[in-house]
């Protein structure tokens, strides 16, 4: 079985760029219906389903996403 | 989510201090952020942040030493590597590297790029192709790609008026001068791991003192093609890459 993840999302630096979304494998993020305090619409995770794989925080431009794994 | 995670012996992902906190004035989805992250990744993996010296440019990325946590200073347009020439034979054991866009480094920086380049420079010259002159408002660049549409040329690049796009990567490459060429880009997980690892060969290799090494990252400019940030990275796969294709151009013959 995979191993289970989490990120922590850093949301007043996200610009909502959507770049990250389809890198996630497990369909764990997505950009939300909120915005920040710059008007973006901020990425949120939508599952419980994150392997820690780092691959949104990998190809996020902005370094908004902390990404942890299960040891 | 049944047990907490988020522990600090479980983190596999954050953000190098090398980076500063501010946030980057970059457009949502600009390649920018993704190659200055990775060059900053590298410093702080290398141990060198004391030893680095950056040159920042003009273009999107002149503000580029507001985000490195080491020490940097500005050029004029495109004189880049004339200043990284300078300030590192005045300090032969650092790390200095030059921080580029295709309009400083091709067009004004032209002189600059070549001759440096030639004269084998121990430097490390990061170059970002997005094709168009991002800051000053989506111009045509010299790499602006036949039939490519900017705000200098809307019905596209004509080759006839306007000149054939140039590969200045590959022209480096034929120069004794360098040492390590390649082309890379960060828009999949996949190519900016990729590209981190050409940006660190790089800059080991400028222990050597062999010559200069050049990495292109090519990227894309959502504003300035007027696309979102994934039909941008799309559009740059299907059009840039074939003209910029993707790999070592030039890798040292031991
Ligand atoms: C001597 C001089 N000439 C022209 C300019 C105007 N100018 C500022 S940025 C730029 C082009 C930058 O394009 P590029 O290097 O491709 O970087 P990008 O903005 O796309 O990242 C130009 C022509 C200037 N600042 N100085
Ligand atoms: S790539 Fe980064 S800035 Fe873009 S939506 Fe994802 S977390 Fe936000
Ligand atoms: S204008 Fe283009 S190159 Fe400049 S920050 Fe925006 S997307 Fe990046």
């Amino acid at each position: 079985m995979a191993k289970r993840g989490d990120i922590v999302i850093d949301i007043e630096r996200c610009k909502g760029c959507g770049v990250c979304v389809p890198f996630c494998p497990t369909e764990t993020i997505a950009l939300g219906p909120e915005v920040n305090s710059k008007g973006y619409n901020y990425l949120v995770k939508v599952n419980d389903t994150c392997t820690g794989c780092t691959n949104c925080a990998v190809v996020c431009p902005d370094a908004v996403i902390t990404v942890y794994r299960e040891k | 989510m049944a047990e907490n995670l988020i522990k600090p012996e479980n983190l596999v992902y954050k953000k190098t201090s090398v980076m500063t906190d501010k946030v980057m004035h970059y457009c949502p989805g600009c390649g920018h952020g993704t190659a200055h992250r990775i060059l900053a990744e590298v410093i702080d993996e290398m141990g060198i942040q004391n030893e680095t010296i950056g040159v920042a440019p003009v273009g999107c990325s002149v503000l580029a030493y507001n985000y490195f946590d080491v020490d940097m200073t500005e050029a004029a347009h495109g004189r880049a590597p004339a200043v990284a020439t300078g300030i590192r034979r005045v300090f032969p054991e650092k790390y200095v590297f030059t921080y580029q866009g295709d309009g400083d480094l091709a067009a004004i920086g032209t002189a600059e790029t070549i001759h440096a380049c030639n004269r084998g420079e121990n430097i490390l010259i990061v170059f970002i192709n997005n094709g168009i002159y991002g800051m000053t408002g989506g111009q045509m660049a010299p790499t602006t790609l036949e039939g490519m549409k900017s705000s200098t040329s809307p019905r596209g690049r004509d080759i006839k008026t306007m000149g054939n796009p140039l590969k200045i990567t590959e022209l480096v490459a034929q120069l004794p001068g360098s040492y390590f060429v390649t082309r890379q880009s960060v828009h999949t997980p996949g190519s900016v791991r990729k590209a981190k690892r050409a940006i660190k060969k790089a800059m080991e290799y400028q222990k050597l003192n062999k010559g200069t090494c050049l990495v292109e990252i090519v990227s894309n400019c959502n504003s300035g093609w007027k696309m979102t940030p994934v039909q941008a990275n799309k559009w740059m796969e299907e059009n840039m890459f074939p003209f910029f294709p993707l790999g070592d151009i030039k890798v040292p013959q031991e």
